[in-house]
């Protein structure tokens, strides 16, 4: 079994890791980080959306041992200690989350679209979201909250 | 997820020795078309032979006619590239709207083009702007390269290194998504360049992407809107399915063409 390094929330880790493992489950079941979750098996739910080496990938669509090396952030990576990440905060704010499973794909979704794009448009954050699905809100409060958390992401960089 | 073994070639030869070892070897790229079809247990290759980390494959580099894309570059990296925005804008947009961030995060140029699906958007761009297909053995000329759906003339073990896109006078491409998948329904890229006039249709064609010669004759006399209003598209070797039938999809074909020439011509794709 290859054996991979990787760090994951800023923490250096190793791992052995079957060659047909997927990222997911080397987060979920390995690591025990059970906040990316698990929506679909056809790679278009997002729910499993993950950083690696700073861009959004579906965890669930790429293997563990392609990221051999790679610096990793999932949701639990967000926070600081209490302190909510303020993509987080915004969608508590905007109520951007009815039953919660897809909250951690479209918060890392939304994190990494915020970083490049400090003030979108609506159609924008529409755009970038095409990835991960809802099934409770509708939507509306999800962009409310992206369009929110993109601006006080840029103004704490600032 | 079913067993398979996993490598990382180092290079080109390394990849091709390790695939005539396999029992039933494949060449994995952006993933984001093979592990899904893994997933769902439609394929069950025994080796992984993973092309990442082989130098070269990934990048961009402009020269002086044309523009030349690795095999391994990523969608997001096309739609991002300021060299692709300015001289063949089309080809940038066409990457930014294939799928989702994350996808184009993922899949890669060569990957799109070997797969060849026939409601995906890169054969469009190849086809319609008359680029050629660099591989380790060989070029193809794009008029050379598909074969149907899923198919293309790549040999068994072939790897696409890269793609070289001419740059075009002008280019529009237009993509009607299917709703759920963001698919091609049908899109169409237009290009005036050294080739002249030509004209590609992918998401529509039962044997996958192809050309309209009718749109590509009245464009070549007179580059506007107004020369292929009344071209009618017969929809005998088109797609039907539950999203849209044939009728549908022909009727399409001639509107996306339209409003194609229509962004050629006002000189920007957005
Ligand atoms: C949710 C979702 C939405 C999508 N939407 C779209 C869309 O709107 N439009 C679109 O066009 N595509 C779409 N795709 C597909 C995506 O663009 C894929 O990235 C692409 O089709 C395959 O590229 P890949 O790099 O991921 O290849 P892989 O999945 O790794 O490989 C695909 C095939 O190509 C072969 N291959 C890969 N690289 C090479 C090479 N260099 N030489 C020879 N053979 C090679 C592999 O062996 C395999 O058979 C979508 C995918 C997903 C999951
Ligand atoms: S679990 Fe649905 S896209 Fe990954
Ligand atoms: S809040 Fe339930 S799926 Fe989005």
């Amino acid at each position: 079994m290859p054996r991979i390094a990787f760090t994951v929330n800023g923490k250096a880790g190793t791992a052995e890791v079957p060659d047909n493992q997927l990222l997911s489950s080397l987060l979920r079941d390995t690591l025990r980080l059970t906040g990316t979750h698990i929506g679909c098996d056809t790679s278009q739910c997002g729910a499993c959306t993950v950083h690696v080496d700073g861009r959004s990938v579906k965890s669930c669509t790429m293997l563990a041992v392609q990221a051999d090396g790679a610096e990793i952030t999932t949701i639990e990576g967000l926070a600081n200690g209490d302190t909510l990440h303020p993509m987080q905060a915004a969608f508590r704010t905007h109520h951007g989350l009815q039953c919660g499973f897809c909250t951690p794909g479209m918060v890392m979704a939304a994190v990494a679209f915020a970083e490049k794009n400090p003030s979108p448009t609506e159609d924008e954050v529409r755009r970038s979201l095409e990835g991960n699905l809802c099934r409770c809100t509708g939507y509306q409060n999800i962009v409310d909250a992206v369009i929110t958390g993109a601006k006080a992401m840029a103004s704490a960089r600032s | 997820m079913q067993d398979f073994k996993y490598s990382r070639a180092k290079s080109l030869a390394d990849a091709q020795s390790t695939l005539k070892g396999a029992a039933e070897g494949k060449y994995l790229a952006g993933g984001q078309t093979l592990l899904p079809v893994l997933k769902q247990r439609l394929a069950s290759p025994s080796d992984l032979i993973d092309l990442a980390g082989i130098a070269d494959l990934a990048g961009i580099k402009a020269g002086a006619q044309s523009i030349t894309i690795g095999a391994m570059t990523r969608h997001a990296d096309v739609a991002a590239s300021a060299d692709v925005r300015r001289l063949i804008p089309a080809l940038a947009e066409l990457a930014g709207g294939i799928g989702d961030p994350h996808v184009r995060n993922r899949g890669t140029l060569g990957g799109s083009v070997a797969n060849n699906d026939p409601a995906a958007d890169y054969p469009a761009a190849v086809l319609g702007l008359g680029a050629t297909v660099k591989t380790d053995r060989r070029s193809i000329a794009a008029d050379n390269f598909f074969d149907g759906l899923f198919t293309t003339k790549l040999a068994e073990g072939e790897i696409i290194t890269a793609i070289e896109f001419p740059r075009p006078n002008r280019a529009g491409y237009v993509k009607f998504p299917h709703p759920a998948s963001r698919y091609c329904l049908v899109a169409v890229m237009v290009s005036e360049g050294p080739q002249g006039v030509r004209v590609a249709v992918t998401g529509a064609g039962q044997q996958g992407v192809f050309r309209v010669s009718a749109i590509e004759a009245a464009l070549a006399k007179s580059f506007t809107v107004k020369a292929i209003e009344g071209i009618k598209i017969a929809d005998g070797d088109m797609m039907s399915d539950m999203h849209a039938g044939a009728e549908y999809r022909a009727h399409l074909v001639g509107v996306l063409a339209r409003r194609a020439v229509a962004k050629a011509l006002a000189g920007t794709s957005n």
